[in-house]
């Protein structure tokens, strides 16, 4: 007897319900119920929530909650072969450009790649003070033998905060001219930066071999494209109205208005989501390190299997010191945009 | 007399989600306040019919709220009318489609604004040159004439300067040197010296009057000030709540106000210094000795201090050497003491 019997009687589902009960399999809880004779009329203080699986105890035909967990990794399974024919080739050029990243920052010699980051970092933030800070933290992670996790860090946070600027702003640009695509678009990327980020790891290992590069590639952009779209989109929007107006007033072609107008006038804006996209590019590898991504968070993620304390330590010390740098050169980008508008 | 360079006909403009149907309640007679209490929509402009002679300043006047930024933008169409028409040198600007409309904009037309729009990012030499290189002409055809005309408004030596590094009246010169270097012969200039201080504001004028005589544009001027609506303008109009008062010659409308709205509005204006001899002058009498001379465009507050205060007798009026009328003192007295309304 189970508390909710009476529901598929009154409904007149008993026969629907029995029909072939026979062959119900026999779970733990009537065993139990069975051994204590069945005489346990439950007082109202135990009765169950009419969940799915009280109801299937009732009538065997009702679907178990684990039906649904199963029906969901069968449906996945099902649609996982037209999905992988469609997204595999679309996605390819990711693997082969965080390999080829990776293959030439590890190729180069050090005493080539470490220069050129300088110079990159000279022309991006025009500042011979985090030049020489760049410099004193790249050498120092090099000393104790973490520049190589460090070169392959930072060419998958290059390779996909670059991927995420030129789909972001784009789609950033396209948002802050339809409310409609707006509307549509901000609860995909609410919902992208609230997930926890494991949780999206789950469907890309179902859909993905964990020995592609794209993989964590993915994982990585859906994750830091968001501030990027979102203050692309918000920046264009907050662009002065008495600007566009003269803007217009001149004859400028929608065209025009945009290049000439609204990028110009929103990349400080931009510019914020890009400092902010590559810090989540940076927090995430990290976590894509569980899915094959190499770097220093293979090291911090040894550190917690092995309970070797000090490797993950200093593997997370040399990662706060890329997130300074790569933060300070970004700042400074933005402050040097600003500092040219500054109205 | 020309054709009018700009002519507005029967212009409706009402604001809201359905004008279309709000439109049909107007033309029922139903008036401002009812159609935004009861139907949520706003009656911007009410059926105006202005025109604009060429080569002259058209100063369109009201209190803020009255819809003078809402009529100068029917002109370029940054708003679309709700009903009428709005000709441009003889053409039905709302017939245009997207590509004409723009290049009227960027040929015919220019315009000033009130918080000056400048771009930014970009120098002061590019601001100037807006409208050639929204038109892709070359830049060494450009960089000359915009410099030319930044010399022209005082700003010689700032063409490498940012907008944020000048000062409210220098940003405004910007405004009028881009306007110019578009070399459109309308010009349309939204309270374009409300935001400055108040002597800048006079030496604003000053250069464009000045200016004005060499170009000779056509120019709609909006303004909510009347002493400087009566500096500048060749015809003013004033607009209340979305319809036009009066409008004609600023001497005119003063000397003989039709409506009790504008009474009160020039009751507190310094008419001795806004009203000139041509004005008020009479045509000659043979049997008057005359006193003395006066030039026909002196304003009263001259030909007071030129009499010393003298108010009895008559002064012969001459422009350019020739007799044109004659002036009684007593009419002068009289024309400071502002009228009632004309027909009262
Ligand atoms: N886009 C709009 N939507 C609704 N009402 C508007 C809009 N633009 C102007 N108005 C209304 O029209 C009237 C005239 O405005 P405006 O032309 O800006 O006046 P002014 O320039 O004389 O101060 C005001 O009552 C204003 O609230
Ligand atoms: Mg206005």
């Amino acid at each position: 007897m189970a508390t909710y019997d009476f529901l598929f009687e009154n409904l007149g589902l008993k026969d629907w319900c029995s029909d072939g009960g026979g062959d119900r399999p026999v779970s733990m809880a009537d065993l139990l119920a069975r051994k204590k004779g069945g005489a346990a009329e439950t007082s109202v203080w135990d009765t169950p929530f009419p969940s799915m699986d009280a109801l299937n105890e009732a009538c065997s035909k009702f679907p178990k909650s684990r039906d649904l967990t199963i029906g969901l990794e069968d449906g996945f399974l099902a649609i996982k072969d037209a999905l992988r024919f469609v997204l595999d080739p679309i996605t390819e050029p990711l693997s082969w450009m965080l390999d080829g990243a990776m293959w030439l920052a590890e190729a180069t010699p050090w005493w080539i790649v470490i220069p050129v980051l300088l110079l990159i970092t000279y022309f991006v933030s025009r500042s011979w003070s985090i030049v020489f800070s760049v410099g004193a933290s790249i050498l120092g992670l090099a000393f104790i033998d973490h520049y190589l996790p460090a070169i392959q860090t930072l060419s998958i946070v290059f390779v996909c905060a670059a991927i995420c600027v030129a789909l972001g702003v784009p789609i950033g640009i396209a948002m802050s001219r339809s409310n409609r695509l707006q509307r549509a678009v901000l609860p995909v990327l609410d919902m992208l930066q609230t997930l926890p980020t494991f949780v999206y790891l789950i469907p890309l290992i179902f859909l993905f071999s964990v020995t592609e590069s794209k993989l964590y590639g993915i994982a990585i952009i859906l994750y830091a494209i968001v501030p990027v779209i979102r203050l692309t989109d918000l920046g264009i929007r907050m662009v002065d109205k008495d600007v566009l107006e003269a803007a217009q007033a001149f004859g400028m072609t929608p065209r025009q208005k945009l290049y000439q107008v609204q990028i110009p006038l929103a990349l400080p804006n931009i510019m914020a989501g890009v400092n902010q996209t590559i810090m989540m590019s940076l927090a995430m590898v990290v976590i894509a390190s569980l899915v094959s991504a190499p770097g220093l968070g293979v090291l911090v993620l040894r550190g917690i299997r092995n309970l070797e304390l000090g490797v993950g330590l200093v593997a997370g010390l040399g990662i706060v010191i890329l997130a300074i740098i790569l933060d300070r050169v970004t700042k400074s980008a933005l402050a040097r945009v600003n500092a040219a508008q500054h109205h | 007399m020309s054709a009018p360079m700009i002519s507005i006909r029967n212009l409706y403009k009402i604001f809201g989600a359905n004008p279309a149907a709000a439109m049909a309640k107007v033309r029922e007679g139903m008036g401002k306040e009812e159609l935004n209490a009861d139907y949520g929509h706003v009656l911007g402009l009410k059926d105006i019919n202005v025109d604009l002679m060429e080569g002259e300043i058209t100063v369109i006047m009201g209190l803020s709220g009255s819809g003078k930024s809402t009529l100068v933008r029917h002109i370029n169409r940054l708003i679309d009318p709700t009903s009428g028409e709005v000709l441009v040198q003889g053409e039905n600007v709302l017939d245009y489609g997207e590509e004409t409309l723009r290049d009227m904009r960027r040929k015919t037309m220019s315009m000033v604004f009130q918080h000056f729009a400048l771009l930014p990012h970009r120098s002061v030499l590019q601001n100037t040159a807006t409208a050639p290189i929204v038109r892709g002409e070359d830049k060494a055809v450009y960089e000359p004439e915009a410099r030319k005309w930044l010399e022209r408004v005082g700003l010689a030596g700032y063409e490498d300067s940012y907008p944020h590094q000048l000062s409210g009246g220098m940003k405004q010169r910007v405004g009028i040197a881009r306007a110019l270097t578009s070399n459109a012969p309308i010009m349309l200039m939204d309270e374009a010296f409300s935001a400055l201080d108040p002597l800048i504001r006079t030496d604003m004028q000053d250069l464009l009057l000045e200016l004005q005589v060499e170009l000779n544009k056509t120019i709609v001027f909006i303004s909510h000030d009347l002493d400087e609506a009566l500096k500048l303008a060749d015809h003013l109009v004033i607009l209340k709540d979305g319809e036009v008062v009066q409008q004609g010659e600023p001497q005119h409308i003063l000397l003989n106000p039709e409506d009790d709205y504008i009474v009160d509005f020039i009751s507190d204006i310094n008419r001795a210094r806004v009203l000139r001899v041509r004005s008020i002058m009479e045509p000659v009498k043979q049997d008057v000795s005359h006193v003395g001379e006066v030039q026909r465009e002196a304003t009263l507050e001259q030909v007071i201090a030129q009499t010393g205060g003298e108010s009895i007798g008559a002064y012969l009026v001459k422009h350019e050497g020739d007799v044109v009328g004659e002036l009684n003192m007593s009419t002068l007295v009289r024309s400071l003491v502002p009228q009632k309304r004309s027909g009262q």
